[in-house]
């Protein structure tokens, strides 16, 4: 796509934090390489102090987000779809580069992370009718059970599958209504810096989706432990700290989703099981009659 | 301290308490059987006397593995591969035993506990039963639950209670369990076994196959080794904060599954178009409901400033007419607090409530000389910084807050790390949906408080814990479905 004589203009990646594109506090990045071994990037290295801010921002997002019409959060995951979309030729490339795969493999990643999205777009509105409802208690009582979202997710995206992996990880957190905080694939950082430039020319609020770049196993300890974080998804663990990080979660009682044995098969239906886990369930009551 | 005549006398009304018999000591349940533990026995006493009831056995970690070992072997021999419907069946026959020894088991909960025999006999009791009945009905449906089809039991479920409600804590966590066909082991509060214990014996009348329910009494000690135990794929907690802490601790890294109910500080929250007599009702059911031993009970009452006064006023006088005293007595309001080492820290946290700046105000009312007992109490002039705004003092002791605005109220009721329950009062109804909408608590009444149903989930946000008992939710914390 390039033309022979023409020098391209290269890309800084970037986090995404609130909004905007900062470099990591710190100063710090490190370099990414394709499957063979090639230089493609300098990534940010996030900092602690990084995922500070995007805790805060990730908080400061959760009320208008939270707070929209199921039919609105859908059509912005849509919007989100219809943006990647546009952007398929550049994610191909860099799912392959990252991962190796081959065009058609990469192409084909590519597509289920954009229909991945629009399968969650269409779950904002129905989650309440398959999850909630009307209890039929013994008395005169309306007695209803809505879900709701449980706030801030820290989401420790998977290390093998960079896009369609981070998307499947992602989406169901912003389907549900929470905001999140990723931690990228270490290696393969690349594509979820690509989507967080499609999520901001999207109609995604700032600060309801941060991306980090960085190293999961020290930014893990950071969010795992914040205060702040009302869930964290370790499924992008390495597998000697997932303990740790699960221990230092239950410091304040956080939602824990435990990382898988291996990375699973991101193309096999999810089903409910990466949305129940962040979802709280309100039961209202009211008496009937006087 | 300021006081309130009570406006007239009533007669003693005792329920008789002949229609228990308690053993002069009690084994372990292991297997269907009653069984010596091999831990140091300990006593439990009538908290409204401080009577030695009897002397129950602390299960060691070894009686813990027999145990469990019972209801692994139950799980892959009976129970488990026993025909959906069947497992309902002695469900059913669980919950009608329990309707047909009510009376027992609301005397017995009543002098182990101390809590007044109106709401053993009113509530704690059938609410089992209930339990017991609609978790029944589920055992033949769980395609229906909503975890995809032919979802799967866990296997053994580890199950720690508490104090406040000691059978109706059983129910919640024993029979979805068994429902959804795991078998379990339980271990009740060290201060009141004696309902699980009768219990078992319920267990063994309904013919239920040998370690398809196993009760091991005990304290922290027992509780833990339940909890750590290997061979446990489940694990159900309700109880403080701090302990679920070091629970989910404990099974971080494991396959064990886990749902916590834990510690709460529920705002009950009155406007000014409130119908302030329902109001000052729901106060008091809200924070004095037995003795405020409750999770959810509305401790943190806040109150719209432009009728601050006249809700105290009348939230005073209803109080002064609250009867404490023997939990056997059918006019009993308020029973006896459970233990002394809860009573000291009711005790600690109000002393601390008033070197803070609030105004204590406690109603004229005699109280036994034995026993532990702590008055109705009111704190005013309370901040949201104060020690009694923010810890759960679990005992009848209501902290009142102002707000002007329904904005404040939300703000000040969110102000809390935790998240079990709420109370709305006000006639309009747009009003009560908003605020709903915008409480961070599992249950929210309104004009209503502390109502439950088997058929209702509850559980709490943030560190009140996760997972949700009652209803079809309560299943999902012992199904496995099968897209999982």
């Amino acid at each position: 796509m390039i033309g022979n004589d023409r020098l391209a203009v290269r890309k800084t990646y970037k986090l995404y934090v609130n909004g905007a594109f900062p470099r990591s506090e710190s100063g710090r990045t490190y370099e990414v390489t394709d499957a063979k071994g090639h230089f493609l990037a300098n990534a940010a290295r996030a900092s602690r102090k990084d995922a500070r801010d995007a805790v805060v921002a990730a908080r400061g997002a959760f009320p208008k987000w939270s707070a929209m019409t199921a039919y609105n959060r859908g059509q912005v995951l849509y919007r989100v779809a219809e943006v990647m979309e546009g952007r398929h030729v550049q994610f191909c490339e860099e799912v392959a580069a990252g991962e190796g795969l081959s065009a058609s493999k990469a192409r084909a990643a590519v597509d289920a992370a954009v229909d991945r999205w629009v399968w969650y777009a269409g779950w904002t509105d129905k989650l309440a009718a398959v999850l909630g409802g009307a209890n039929p208690v013994a008395g005169p009582y309306f007695d209803f059970s809505t879900p709701e979202p449980t706030g801030v997710v820290a989401v420790l995206a998977p290390q093998q599958s960079s896009l369609l992996g981070l998307v499947s990880v992602l989406a169901p957190v912003l389907a549900t209504g929470s905001t999140a905080v990723v931690v990228t694939s270490k290696d393969r950082p690349l594509p979820a810096v690509t989507l967080a430039e499609v999520l901001a020319t999207s109609d995604v609020p700032g600060g309801v989706v941060n991306l980090l770049t960085g190293d999961a196993e020290e930014l893990g300890t950071w969010l795992a432990e914040h205060a702040d974080v009302d869930g964290i998804d370790l499924t992008g663990a390495p597998a000697k700290r997932a303990m740790e990080f699960e221990r230092e979660a239950a410091g304040t009682i956080k939602r824990v989703v435990r990382p898988p044995a291996t990375e699973p098969d991101w193309t096999a239906d999810p089903g409910l099981t990466r949305m129940t886990p962040f979802l709280e369930t309100k039961t209202v009551w009211h008496p009937i009659g006087l | 301290m300021t006081s309130t005549s009570v406006p007239f006398e009533y007669a003693p009304a005792p329920e008789s308490r002949s229609i228990v018999s308690i053993a002069p000591s009690y084994g372990l349940f292991i297997d269907g059987e009653f069984v010596d533990g091999t831990g140091e026995p300990f006593t439990t006493v009538n908290p409204a006397t401080e009577e030695v009831l009897t002397e129950v056995s602390s299960g060691s970690a070894a009686d813990v593995d027999r145990a469990v070992r019972a209801a692994r072997r139950a799980f892959e021999k009976t129970w488990g591969p026993m025909r959906p419907a069947d497992r309902g069946k002695y469900l059913f026959r669980i919950a009608r035993l329990l309707q047909e020894r009510a009376r027992e088991f609301a005397v017995l909960e009543s002098l182990d506990n101390g809590k007044p025999i109106r709401e053993s006999r009113d509530v704690d009791v059938p609410l089992a039963a209930a339990q017991f009945f609609y978790y029944a009905g589920w055992a033949d449906k769980l395609d229906h639950v909503g975890l995809g089809t032919r979802p799967r039991p866990l296997g053994v479920a580890g199950q720690v209670i508490p104090w406040n409600f000691p059978l109706l804590m059983l129910a919640w966590k024993v029979a979805p369990a068994l429902a959804a066909g795991n078998t379990v082991v339980l271990k009740p509060a060290e201060t009141t076994p004696l309902t699980a214990l009768l219990f078992a014996e319920v267990c063994r009348q309904a013919d239920l196959p040998a370690g398809v329910v196993n009760i091991v009494t005990g304290a922290g000690d027992t509780g833990r080794a339940v909890v750590e135990h290997d061979d446990v794929d489940k694990v159900a907690f309700t109880g403080s904060t701090d302990v679920g802490r070091s629970i989910a601790r404990a099974v971080a890294g494991t396959r064990k599954k886990l749902t916590l109910e834990l510690g709460g500080k529920a705002a009950n929250i009155v406007f000014d178009d409130a119908p302030i007599d329902q109001a000052v009702e729901g106060i008091v059911q809200g924070i004095f409901f037995n003795q405020g031993h409750v999770c959810c009970a509305g401790s943190r009452l806040l109150v719209q400033e432009s009728i601050h006064d006249e809700v105290i006023a009348s939230l005073q006088r209803r109080i002064g007419t609250l009867r404490v005293g023997d939990p056997l007595d059918k006019n009993t309001d308020i029973g006896a607090i459970n233990s002394a080492e809860q009573l000291a820290r009711i005790r600690e946290l109000s002393d601390i409530g008033e070197a803070e700046g609030a105004q204590r105000w406690q109603p004229a009312c005699e109280l036994p000389d034995r026993g532990f007992w702590y008055p109705p109490t009111i704190f005013t002039d309370v901040s949201p910084a104060h020690r009694i705004a923010r810890d759960e003092i679990f005992g009848p002791v209501l902290s009142v807050l102002t707000f002007r605005t329904p904005d404040e109220a939300v703000a000040k009721a969110n102000n809390t790390t935790y998240g079990l329950s709420a109370g709305i009062w006000s006639e309009k109804g747009s009003r009560i949906l908003q605020i709903a909408n915008q409480l961070r608590a599992g249950v929210v009444w309104a004009n209503t408080f502390n109502k439950f149903d088997p058929t209702s989930p509850f559980g709490g946000y943030k560190q009140s814990g996760y997972g949700r008992e009652g209803g079809r939710h309560g299943l999902a914390a012992y199904l496995e479905g099968a897209e999982q």
